[in-house]
């Protein structure tokens, strides 16, 4: 993977070159943004990807950002939706933004993340994939489609390459 | 009709499951219409953990219908033991069968057949679970014995943590008007937060308490007492502190309405003393004979023969 990033440090301020085709996840909660790369599979991409960490933000203080020079149909936006549905999207086309995605909670993730319990069938047949659907939105709760068990929110090193 | 499954008791409506219900009833007062409707049907009973009550019960309603059984008692005599998946086993199963039972010690095995299966799954219980069958055959007794499921003061007693027939119970019985719940458990056994966080969204009224005496019981309809499971503790220390904490006796039920009927899904430990089974409110081997109706009902409209 490429991860060339053009940083020009001027007066405190640190700028990132622009993207001709891709993405900019900005307002992404500081400290988050190795997961999202992990999650998104960023580091298959043979591509350009800026990761901004721990940027000063009005709204949150302290803000990670992501910049992606890929095609513009590459992210799982249910992934990044389940991450964090606050998270702004720029989609970048010809060097301009071209949309603000809007991202919502998935109905369901698939391989994601991982179903903790031990009396859970998928803690047995490693082959099932693992699915997890959005039993109350309004609480962000996610429970194993098998067992039920609810996802307790942590995101964990293991990610799925299926 | 479309491939259905019995996962949970909720797969079926209010008015699927009053239906299936009604025809259960019909089925123990005319027997001998339904004596041979599923002949020529194979009812496959796969059960990777030992119960016999339940197996029992599946394979006396399909012979009960005229139909014959085939399956596996334990996982020790099936190819599981070889490390066959759940789902292999299902798609093998499903050309020697019409219908299929299963038990499952991990929770949500049952489902993974179904979405492999070309033939209809009833679940038979998964861990801790769901237990579909148990919690119409509960239905049904309530219904039979107080003419409604509606407006109703339920008590659940014992194990409400690990207790997947309470679970179930809950979410049937809270579909229904004026549903009232006392849960007694000890401290460590109470109903998990995401089930009383459920019932609080839906309004339903329900209070916890650890002791079972005359002020718990005075104005329930239903006391539904359940075993401390010992295959549900990952510590037999714990199991073994539990395990008594509840004895219903003939003392105590003495001091319970008259009109409170005590349940049990069975097998009990100690937590009915025997003493009990001759009072007239015992009435957990009625429940025994329900579960029979119900899973031939259950049989007959998973297969669409319901009315042929």
């Amino acid at each position: 993977m490429s991860e060339a990033v053009t940083k020009h440090v001027e007066e405190g301020t640190l700028n990132i070159g622009a993207l001709h085709e891709g993405f900019v996840l900005d307002h992404i909660k500081a400290g988050m943004a190795q997961t999202i790369y992990r999650y998104l599979h960023l580091g298959r991409l043979d591509c350009q990807v800026a990761i901004i960490k721990n940027a000063t933000s009005h709204k949150m203080g302290r803000k990670d950002i992501i910049k992606v020079e890929c095609p513009i149909d590459y992210l799982d936006f249910d992934v990044l939706g389940f991450i964090d549905d606050n998270i702004t999207v720029d989609v970048i086309k010809d060097n301009k933004v071209i949309e603000k995605k809007k991202l919502t909670l998935p109905h369901r993730v698939v391989n994601v993340i991982k179903c903790k319990n031990p009396r859970c069938i998928t803690s047995i047949e490693h082959g099932l994939d693992q699915i997890f659907e959005l039993t109350d939105p309004e609480n962000k709760t996610y429970r194993c489609k098998y067992c039920e068990t609810k996802w307790d929110g942590t995101f964990m090193h293991w990610v799925a390459y299926k | 009709m479309a491939l259905r499954h019995l996962m949970s008791p909720l797969d079926l409506s209010v008015a699927e499951t009053e239906k299936l219900l009604d025809l259960a009833n019909d089925m123990e007062q005319h027997k001998e219409q339904y004596a041979h409707i599923c002949d020529g049907k194979r009812l496959a009973t796969l059960f990777y953990e030992p119960s016999t009550r339940t197996r029992l019960s599946f394979e006396a309603a399909m012979m009960n219908l005229g139909g014959k059984c085939l399956g596996f008692p334990s996982s020790d005599v099936s190819s599981v033991s070889k490390g066959e998946s759940v789902a292999d086993t299902i798609r093998v199963v499903s050309c020697y069968a019409d219908i299929c039972a299963m038990r499952h010690p991990k929770e949500g095995a049952p489902l993974v057949a179904s979405m492999k299966s070309s033939i209809p799954i009833i679940n038979a219980g998964d861990g801790g679970h769901q237990h579909p069958t148990q919690t119409l055959t509960d239905m049904l007794t309530i219904r039979n014995l107080k003419g409604r499921l509606d407006h109703l003061k339920i008590g659940l007693c014992g194990d409400l943590k690990f207790g997947r027939t309470v679970h179930s119970l809950i979410a049937s019985l809270s579909r229904y008007e004026g549903i009232e719940f006392v849960l007694i458990s000890p401290e460590e056994l109470r109903l998990p937060g995401y089930v009383t966080a459920g019932m609080r969204k839906k309004g339903i009224s329900y209070q916890e308490v650890v002791q079972l005496g005359a002020e718990t019981m005075k104005d329930l309809d239903i006391l539904y007492m359940t075993r401390v499971q010992k295959e549900r503790f990952f510590n037999e220390e714990d199991y073994i502190r539990m395990k008594d904490f509840y004895i219903l006796d003939k003392e105590k039920l003495d001091s319970a309405p008259k009109d409170m009927y005590v349940l049990h899904p069975l097998p009990r430990v100690n937590e009915i003393a025997v003493d009990v089974d001759q009072d007239p409110r015992a009435q957990y081997f009625t429940q025994v004979q329900n579960g029979v109706y119900v899973r031939m009902a259950l049989i007959l409209t998973l297969l669409d023969l319901e009315g042929k």
